[in-house]
């Protein structure tokens, strides 16, 4: 699909029919809870998460659940005081094990962030990376290939084919995120992390994003956390709702904002709590 | 009601006016004192400059005694040089030549120069001293060498430019009172003429001092005396600075700072770090005696044992600068970089090194150049000894630049070492100046590059 297209589409979709064909869920995740030093931020989470479909974590701020998110390809190591509790499984296999390594890990699972956050290089190097650090390219014309072909899951092909020897972060707020998306992409992971990776753009950059991420679910299985309900309405299969570190609900999107069986997720879904 | 919430903002409108002109006062008075500040320091700046300047710039020339010198036979008594085809062997043919040269090193040289000052003053009437203290003691040297060099110049006449003496180049420059009575002059009356009547004649000129760069320093022949030795040694203590400092220095500062746990112990060595930082350095001279000399036996006064002490210097300035260019470097870069996959190691070297290079670089230049002027520890390690060499390894005996300024400037010969102290000064700061401008270039065109 071209850029022009994807432009052209409205802003604002009605709520999506919920995926008929219901996914078997790969990635579990078992009463995780996260620590930061004393402080616990996230109590007891259980949650399945259905394969090629888009999962989202609604929920106010600090309610848990871009700390969730992160516990999932365990970038919660890298804070300093985390420590997390219960098990997230992938295959059955706990992703919290001691003798998971957790370079393999993020290759398997890989994740596009809040601000876009491309490497000062050049577009194609920016999406090489991956590949190259993970040995996945045999030869030069193959990784021109996995850089081309990511490009264009990406959606940005098109705009960056005569320039991709310039510097990514010389390209918009949106294409740098499609970019990062890309990159993502490249290393062929099964699951790609999304933590609210529209709230820096604009709404027409945010609509190609969404478009993109609907494309992207036929082959990954995406999770995304969002502010915005809408974005959550439009996108995911799947919903969770988090508050003050709790899982409060999760279920088929359309159920969670037609028909919420808690009081708290109606109330933050008509905009009483937030 | 309305009247009177009218009247409370007329009233709150009044009061802000009011404080206005306290403000605008403020800020101006601010503004001024630091208008001040900059004058004043440009004014100090100012001042050193013209100084070292002023006092530096003539002795970068000097005055030189250009005469016809003859190669007389008379004289120059040693014979023809040996030729090779005259010995069966190169170890007789080598005993000959150092036979020749050592006949070369007993002939008095300093006549041929008398011959030559006679010759172009007919009618003079003086000592043979009177002429000898008009040239330099190395002038004799000179003649020596390019005879040795070619000794077909035997009975060939020569314009040769020879060194004038420091008193002669005194008296000229009237770097000593010309109106003190002839007891308390350096020269006799009759040199004195004969300065001032070569210089009307343009025998003596003021020539740039080459040797100022060429040689090393010297007692005897104090006109000829340069900086090239201790410019050497400063040269190869720079090299050990750069050669230990920058690895140790960054590869200790990406450790703490992207790899080692932060407890209280890493917290001991950052404190320990920055303190070092802020020791004397003088303290790390008595180090470098008690450690590398006493207790690791390097020679002393060698460029190797001042680089040693100066890398110790320079590691904190190196350490911190680099920790704080590191810090710079935005988390979002590291994320991205760990949520490819990329392990620590790869991260850093990868992502975050590359740009923190300019601050790196910046960091090193800067240290680099602060251990440049450094003295104190370098006299504690007996570098502050006279060297008449230029050191042709680290490990020899030699002088470094600030020591040097520092050994002129307390040179007996006040009025022609003074002039030779702030020359001096000028070559130490023109390389700090050319040092600090590529830090500035490098940094400017690395950040550009980004």
């Amino acid at each position: 699909m071209s850029a022009t297209e994807t432009q052209a589409s409205p802003v604002h979709q009605t709520v999506r029919t919920p995926d008929p064909n219901a996914h078997p869920a790969r990635l579990k995740a078992d009463a995780v809870s996260v620590f930061y030093g004393e402080k616990q931020a996230l109590f007891d989470v259980s949650i399945d998460l259905p394969e090629k479909s888009v999962s989202a974590f609604i929920g106010p701020s600090g309610c848990g659940k871009s700390t969730f998110l992160r516990c999932i390809n365990r970038m919660n190591d890298t804070i300093e005081g985390a420590r997390v509790a219960g098990k997230i499984t992938l295959d059955d296999h706990n992703l919290y094990d001691q003798s998971l390594d957790v370079v393999e890990l993020r290759a398997r699972i890989g994740m596009v962030f809040q601000k876009p956050n491309p490497f000062p290089k050049s577009i194609f190097e920016n999406v090489a990376y991956g590949p190259k650090i993970h040995g996945l390219a045999r030869s030069k014309a193959d990784l021109e290939e996995i850089v081309i072909t990511s490009l264009q899951k990406a959606g940005l092909f098109e705009e960056v084919k005569d320039r991709l020897h310039q510097p990514g972060t010389g390209l918009s707020g949106g294409q740098q995120q499609r970019l990062c998306i890309a990159r993502a992409i490249a290393v062929g992971p099964e699951v790609i992390l999304m933590d609210e990776p529209c709230s820096a753009l604009d709404p027409i950059a945010t609509a190609i994003i969404e478009e993109l991420i609907d494309e992207l679910r036929s082959n990954y299985t995406i999770i995304i956390v969002t502010h915005s309900m809408q974005q959550a309405a439009r996108v995911s299969q799947k919903t969770a709702f988090f508050h003050l570190g709790k899982l409060i609900e999760e279920g088929p999107t359309e159920e969670i904002f037609t028909n919420p069986r808690e009081k708290r997720t109606q109330d933050y879904i008509t905009g009483r709590i937030g | 009601m309305s009247d009177m919430s009218q009247s409370a903002a007329l009233d709150r409108r009044e009061r802000v006016r009011n404080g206005l002109s306290r403000r605008h006062r403020g800020e101006a008075i601010f503004r001024g004192i630091g208008i001040a500040a900059i004058a004043i320091a440009l004014a100090l700046v100012g001042t050193l400059f013209w100084q070292v300047l002023s006092k530096g710039l003539p002795a970068f020339t000097q005055a030189t005694l250009h005469l016809d010198v003859t190669f007389d036979e008379d004289v120059i008594t040693a014979g023809p040089a040996p030729l090779r085809s005259d010995y069966a062997s190169a170890a007789q043919y080598e005993a000959a030549f150092l036979d020749w040269r050592r006949a070369l090193a007993g002939i008095n040289w300093a006549a041929l120069i008398e011959q030559a000052v006679r010759a172009e003053m007919p009618e003079l009437d003086a000592e043979a001293s009177d002429i000898r203290r008009l040239v330099d003691n190395n002038a004799g040297l000179t003649l020596r060498q390019m005879y040795q060099d070619d000794p077909a110049l035997l009975n060939q006449t020569l314009n040769v430019a020879l060194l004038g003496s420091a008193d002669t180049d005194n008296w000229l420059k009237g770097t000593i009172d010309r109106s003190l009575p002839d007891a308390r002059q350096q020269l006799s009356a009759v040199t004195r003429a004969i300065a001032d009547r070569f210089a009307a004649d343009g025998v003596i000129s003021m020539d740039f001092a080459w040797h100022i760069f060429t040689n090393t320093d010297s007692r005897t022949a104090p006109a000829s005396a340069g900086l090239a030795g201790a410019f050497v040694g400063s040269l190869y203590m720079m090299l050990v600075v750069v050669v230990l400092a920058v690895p140790i220095g960054v590869a200790s500062a990406i450790y703490l700072e992207e790899f080692a746990p932060k407890n209280r112990f890493t917290d001991l060595i950052e404190v320990n770090i920055n303190n070092l930082a802020a020791v004397p350095s003088i303290v790390f001279g008595l180090l470098g005696a008690a450690v590398f000399i006493n207790y690791f036996r390097l020679p002393i006064s060698a460029p190797i044992v001042g680089g040693l002490v100066l890398t110790l210097m320079t590691l904190p300035t190196i350490i911190i600068a680099t920790r704080s260019s590191l810090r710079q470097v935005s988390p979002s870069l590291r994320q991205a970089a760990l949520g490819l996959g990329a392990s620590r190691t790869q991260m850093v070297f990868h992502h975050v090194l590359p740009l923190t290079l300019p601050g790196i670089l910046t960091a090193t230049i800067i240290g680099v150049a602060q251990a440049l002027g450094e003295t104190a520890p370098l006299l504690l390690i007996g570098m502050n000894a006279f060297v008449a060499n230029i050191p042709g390894t680290p490990l020899d005996q030699s002088s470094a630049l600030p020591v040097q300024i520092y050994l002129w400037q307390g040179n007996e010969n006040r009025n022609f070492f003074e002039a030779r102290t702030s020359a001096a000064i000028l070559v130490l700061l023109g390389l700090m100046i050319t040092l600090n401008a590529i830090a500035i270039f490098l940094r400017t065109r690395l950040e550009r590059n980004k």
